[in-house]
């Protein structure tokens, strides 16, 4: 199942939420303000590393190019549109919201 | 035969994460759930986080001047929706427990929570 | 494969109508199809054509009727959502459609995946 996250984490514990229910192999899809979880340095960087440890991370580079993110974590895959549309044809669909 | 092995019956969990009142989004998924509720899908409902508040006992809603649904939980297994989860760890965090809901419900661990979402067809997080 | 779309935000104060659109191009691009956008909350007032952002914006609901006419995609308001913030058959958009939850419940069940986009 693909996990979509849209909220920053600094105001928000909606990534936090998503990953206590995503299980083991299902992917992490940030997008909208969802991608300054990924900002490389910043204090949820062993969160991203613990989550990657069972899930892949995917940040939506367009919301990441939008919010002046270039540098990103360790182990995240960057997609476009057309790659979240990939994931969705791979997986049903959980957009947290 | 069983109903759940009908093709055209889905399964469709119905996600509640806010608090009542405050927003619109958990009245209007309780609205979403009555009339899907009447085409014989499988649908269940799960509280996470501040959803769980939507079910608290006592809420006494005139002085908001918004007309208040609580009571409506109860009267959801008139429409055949029976699967009401909670998860454990909101109810815990907000010093709640069962009997402060108005209605018998599933406490569950996150860990079967997330199992049952991958058992879903269709997932509607409100 | 076919999949249908539910958007819970409003136009403009939120990024989700954004989102939904990008989607849904990208998915329609990749050959796929987009059975219909629902729209359920604040979301209705995306079909509202009374919208008229400044020139140097993007209009967000003449964006989904081109949407609609492009690809045959029809916009679905929930009639209920809508009464309540003023949408309705006058204000209506090309390509939008007032309905019940019941087509909602049929987008979400006859399609290979139900995409939400909101707050």
């Amino acid at each position: 199942m693909l996990h979509t996250v849209n909220k920053s984490p600094f105001g928000n514990d909606t990534l936090e939420t998503c990953i206590r229910f995503a299980l083991p192999g299902d992917p992490i899809l940030l997008i909208e303000d969802g991608v300054y979880a990924v900002q490389a340095g910043n204090r949820f960087a062993s969160m991203i590393e613990a989550i990657l440890q069972k899930n892949p991370v995917f940040a939506l580079q367009p919301d990441l190019n939008a919010r002046g993110i270039s540098e990103i974590a360790n182990g995240v895959t960057t997609v476009d549109y057309e790659g979240f549309v990939k994931l969705v044809e791979q997986h049903q669909v959980n957009s947290w919201l | 035969m069983d109903l759940k092995q009908d093709m055209n019956i889905k399964k469709i969990m119905h996600v509640l994460r806010h608090a009542p009142h405050g927003t619109i989004y958990t009245y209007e998924g309780l609205e979403m759930i009555l009339i899907m509720a009447t085409y014989d899908q499988d649908i269940s409902v799960v509280f996470i986080g501040d959803g769980v508040y939507a079910l608290k006992k006592g809420q006494e809603t005139s002085e908001i001047g918004i007309k208040g649904f609580a009571r409506t939980f109860p009267a959801l297994d008139g429409y055949d929706v029976e699967k009401l989860y909670v998860d454990q760890l909101s109810l815990e965090e907000r010093g709640l427990t069962e009997d402060d809901l108005v209605v018998d419900v599933e406490v569950l661990s996150s860990e079967n929570i997330g199992s049952l979402m991958k058992e879903q067809d269709v997932i509607i997080q409100h | 494969m076919n999949i249908g779309i539910l958007l819970k935000e409003g136009p403009y104060n939120h990024q989700a109508s954004d989102t939904a659109y990008n989607f849904a191009e990208a998915a329609i691009k990749r050959g796929h199809t987009i059975d219909a956008i629902f729209l359920y909350n604040d979301g209705v007032l995306n079909v509202s054509k009374l919208m008229d952002p400044p020139q140097d914006d993007r209009n967000i609901s003449s964006r989904w009727t081109a949407f609609s006419q492009k690809y045959g995609v029809k916009i679905f308001a929930c009639v209920v959502a809508s009464k309540r913030r003023s949408i309705n058959e006058d204000v209506l958009i090309e390509g939008g459609v007032i309905t019940g939850l019941g087509t909602f419940t049929d987008i979400a069940t006859r399609n290979d995946r139900l995409v939400t986009f909101g707050d």
